[in-house]
């Protein structure tokens, strides 16, 4: 974009004291309609790996009862965006966090406070539909007895989170199987289930159907359009038809290397209900993006 | 035919269906061969070596190799109870002693330990270096060992064990370690993200993941041990014995020997009898290890899972 050399720069808007070799234009952000009641925020959130500056300065507000699409490039910061906001970035080595993270105003990263607790409040699905080598049952039934839940009956608590999951009439009859012998799809979905049978507030998705085949990605995005009643869903996609189908906002992110190291860093570009960011898009990249001329 | 098409075809013939095989020049061939040599001079050796034991002890295969003790009074009718007994007997204590030991300390160093603190890259090294340590050398650390822990005679069975299970901890840790970290990650992350602990997500998905591995580590871990002589020489338990351990804690302390030691004992005796009784004891205790590794390849074939 800009053909200037880099220049640290540490203007009045910079927190926390954090200068950085990106220009000044590639900084800026477009924050649009933002949620009336947000259920989590970030603030000034900057992400590091060691040396490495991994996303800079991002300030979102997630809705509640809204579903929330991350969407940019590769390497944009968008995965590790997700992965701070239920802190499953503490089990990277070297991962740190600069700046706020807030649910129902509680920053997450304040001293004190215990991730484990945080991800019972805030679930996660991943990329791969990755059951646990247990049968179907188990798989649901694990995290009620990890977090020590304390249910009337367990049976029922598994056929509710099968039944909110859309799986139900498909593996009545075999909870006691192993769950690898579900389709991936299922396994997913199973996946989902397993997430919803703790109650959490907030679900985390990061690209829950890039492994998918279209049919099995369709009925995903049903499900989520279901849980948005009861639920947060905050999702990473690498699809803009996905972003464009289920959300209500979307954040578009990207990625600027270091002139001097090279180093991707994300930054986040736009932020605005996925109507009008998919239409009128006000930012030059997020418009380059969506018309699919880069990324 | 065109004349192109017919010097095209004139090429292909000389080429690739020449007839020849590149594959079969003559440094092909002598490269070749040279390999097979060298598997059929270890594989012909260990087959005489067995086959000639066998023949050797072909008269002593009969129940008397099991049941009796060792007696120089009637060389023909000796046998091995001590030694088969002693062995297994060591093998239990080894197994409880070792097992627990080194899967704990595999699952600290795997899913606890900081590896960016240099203690922990000390004891990693070091594991290494201990699965090369000498036999001998884990003997004399359990004289050691037995001798504080207030055992002073010498030969008795907790000795033995104490000295086999420092010799296989290192062989256990080591598996183990590779165990856990087949396990994918996708699982552990799995368990975090439904707000499990480390120590949930370690001892109700890594650990039950990893068995099949620990289980495969183990045994091949014991089948090193059950033929070891040396290290329990020096604790003691080389001696003849008439005698089998008590079952129960009491036998902990009740004198003891091994097959291997009793065997070594034996091949020094000038009796014909007797050298034909331990070439028929060798040929048992192959059968104990091969036994011991069959179960390890059947449990691994059994439980390994494919992710």
């Amino acid at each position: 974009m800009s053909t200037q050399p880099a220049t640290a720069t540490t203007s009045p808007d910079e927190p926390l004291g954090i200068s950085l070799s990106i220009d000044e234009e590639a900084k800026h952000s477009v924050i649009g309609e933002v949620p009336a009641e947000a259920v989590m925020d970030t603030y000034h959130l900057n992400v590091f790996y060691g040396d490495f500056h991994a996303v800079h300065d991002v300030n979102l507000q997630f809705g509640k009862n809204e579903i929330t699409a991350m969407i940019g490039p590769s390497g944009c910061g968008k995965s590790t965006v997700l992965r701070c906001l239920n802190r499953m970035n503490d089990l990277i080595p070297g991962a740190r966090v600069e700046g706020a993270i807030n649910y129902h105003g509680q920053n997450i990263y304040a001293k004190g406070i215990d991730p484990i607790a945080v991800r019972q409040h805030i679930g996660m699905v991943f990329q791969k539909p990755n059951p646990f080598p247990k049968s179907i049952y188990d798989n649901i039934a694990y995290g009620p007895r990890v977090i020590g839940m304390k249910v009337d009956s367990m049976d029922d608590l598994v056929e509710g989170a099968l039944r909110d999951a859309a799986l139900w009439d498909e593996v009545k009859d075999k909870l006691k199987q192993s769950a690898f012998g579900l389709s991936g799809g299922q396994q997913q979905r199973l996946c989902i289930a397993r997430t919803i049978a703790t109650k959490p507030d907030v679900i985390l998705m990061d690209e829950p159907c890039s492994a998918l085949d279209p049919i099995a990605t369709s009925k995903v995005e049903d499900l989520m359009m279901q849980l948005r009643k009861d639920y947060t869903i905050i999702v990473v996609t690498h699809n803009m038809q996905q972003a464009a189908r289920v959300s209500d906002r979307t954040a578009f992110f990207t990625a600027k290397p270091d002139e001097t190291t090279g180093n991707r860093t994300g930054l986040l570009v736009e932020f605005d209900l996925t109507k009008r960011l998919f239409s009128n898009p006000e930012d030059k990249r997020t418009e380059d993006y969506i018309s699919g001329r880069f990324g | 035919m065109s004349a192109a098409s017919a010097v095209a075809a004139q090429v292909v013939t000389s080429t690739l269906a020449s007839g020849r095989s590149k594959d079969r020049d003559l440094r092909s061939i002598l490269f070749l061969g040279a390999l097979w040599l060298s598997l059929f001079f270890g594989v012909i050796v260990l087959v005489a070596l067995i086959v000639d034991t066998a023949i050797k002890g072909s008269g002593r295969f009969d129940k008397e190799l099991v049941t009796n003790y060792a007696s120089i009074i009637f060389p023909e009718t000796t046998g091995f109870k001590a030694g088969i007994f002693g062995s297994i007997w060591l093998m239990v204590c080894t197994a409880i002693l070792a097992i627990p030991l080194g899967v704990m300390a595999a699952t600290y160093l795997e899913e606890f330990a900081d590896t960016n603190r240099w203690w922990n890259r000390v004891i990693e090294i070091n594991l290494q270096n201990l699965a090369a340590v000498p036999s001998i050398v884990y003997g004399l650390l359990a004289v050691a060992v037995v001798a504080i822990v207030g055992f002073d005679e010498k030969g008795v069975l907790i000795g033995g064990a104490v000295a086999l299970a420092l010799l296989i901890l290192p062989v256990i840790i080591i598996t183990t370690r590779e165990a856990i970290r087949a396990v994918p990650q996708d699982i552990r992350q799995a368990s975090y993200g439904l707000g499990a602990t480390t120590w949930q997500t370690t001892w109700r998905q890594v650990l039950p993941s990893a068995v099949p591995g620990i289980a495969t580590g183990t045994i091949l871990g014991l089948s090193r041990a059950i033929g070891e002589a040396a290290p329990l020489i020096i604790v003691g338990l080389g001696v003849s014995v008439l005698s089998v351990p008590e079952p129960g804690i009491a036998g902990l302390s009740d004198s003891a020997t091994s097959l291997p030691n009793q065997i070594y004992n034996l091949a020094n005796q000038s009796r014909p009898e007797l050298a034909t009784a331990a070439s028929a004891a060798i040929i048992l205790l192959l059968v104990m290890i091969l036994g011991m590794n069959a179960i390890a390849i059947l449990i691994r074939n059994k439980f390994t899972r494919s992710w």
